[in-house]
């Protein structure tokens, strides 16, 4: 478990941290619609350096398929926020999550090979676990746009799917 | 045993079978998942996925066929066999299906 995703890790902590030390402070429609953007936009980034380095067909299949799914819900994402004249609002779990994917990717950067790939393939799966939590848990009960609650509960379906399909990916490398 | 009681009914079965138009069914893929999930065909008939979605999937039999299914495109499968078929979107392996093909 040498890369264990921090990134996930030490975010998500402040989504679950928050609305149990402050029931009052659970994140606006603002700050949902912008950790959700920023969580699939760092998983395009992340998938793009899998594209680059991967030699491995169900390796790049699957970023690939993470960065047309994620950006196709990213489109969504937008298009729903200008509707409502909504700004999405930066706020500490999406500033986390960003610091945290970068320190992902500087370590996958150094690999290569099988030891890429692996690393790769297994971030993805906890990440998606984690961001499916933080979707459950937090993000979905605290969202009070009815269209914003409809697309976060979307993006859960497609995330779980995603999880699974990185396990699948993960099993084969093995 | 007089021949007429068992032979009838089988003449009427083949007649049925062979005077049955091939069928298309129609499954819609819309917000992350096949609906019906589970439909009813006849070897010969075609199986039709509709995706609604915004996201590309797959109708995927595990060691079979697959079908893709691009953003808001259809693709089909024409059921050869009796037997269930059951299938997943590769992409979202979430999303599962199932296919009852009778004789």
């Amino acid at each position: 478990m040498h890369f264990r995703p921090l990134a996930a890790t030490a975010a998500l902590c402040l989504l679950f941290a928050a609305p149990l030390a402050h029931a009052a402070d659970k994140p606006t429609d603002p700050q949902i619609a912008h950790i959700a953007y920023t969580a699939g936009a760092l998983d395009v980034e992340v998938a793009k350096l899998a594209i680059a380095k991967s030699q491995n067909k169900d390796v790049v299949g699957f970023a690939n398929d993470m960065v047309r799914d994620h950006e196709a819900v990213n489109v969504q994402a937008l298009d729903l926020v200008k509707k409502l004249n909504v700004t999405p609002q930066d706020n500490a779990t999406s500033k986390a999550l960003t610091d945290e994917i970068a320190a992902e990717k500087a370590k996958l950067e150094k690999l290569d090979g099988a030891a890429f790939d692996k690393a790769y393939v297994d971030n993805e799966v906890a990440y998606h676990k984690q961001v499916n939590e933080a979707l459950k848990t937090v993000l979905i009960p605290s969202a009070e746009n009815a269209e914003l609650k409809s697309l976060l509960e979307t993006g859960l379906k497609i995330f779980e799917g995603h999880q699974q399909h990185a396990e699948m990916v993960a099993a084969g490398l093995k | 045993m007089n021949h007429r009681f068992w032979v009838l009914p089988a003449l009427v079965l083949a007649a049925g079978t062979a005077c049955a138009q091939a069928e298309t069914i129609t499954v819609t893929v819309d917000k992350m998942a096949f609906s019906p999930a589970r439909v009813e065909a006849r070897v010969g008939d075609t199986i039709e996925w509709v995706n609604k979605d915004a996201f590309a999937h797959t109708a995927t039999v595990k060691g079979g066929w697959e079908v893709m299914l691009p953003v808001k495109k259809s693709g089909s499968v024409t059921v050869d066999k009796a037997g269930t078929i059951d299938y997943f979107c590769r992409f979202h392996p979430n999303m599962k299906g199932t296919i009852d093909v009778t004789p």
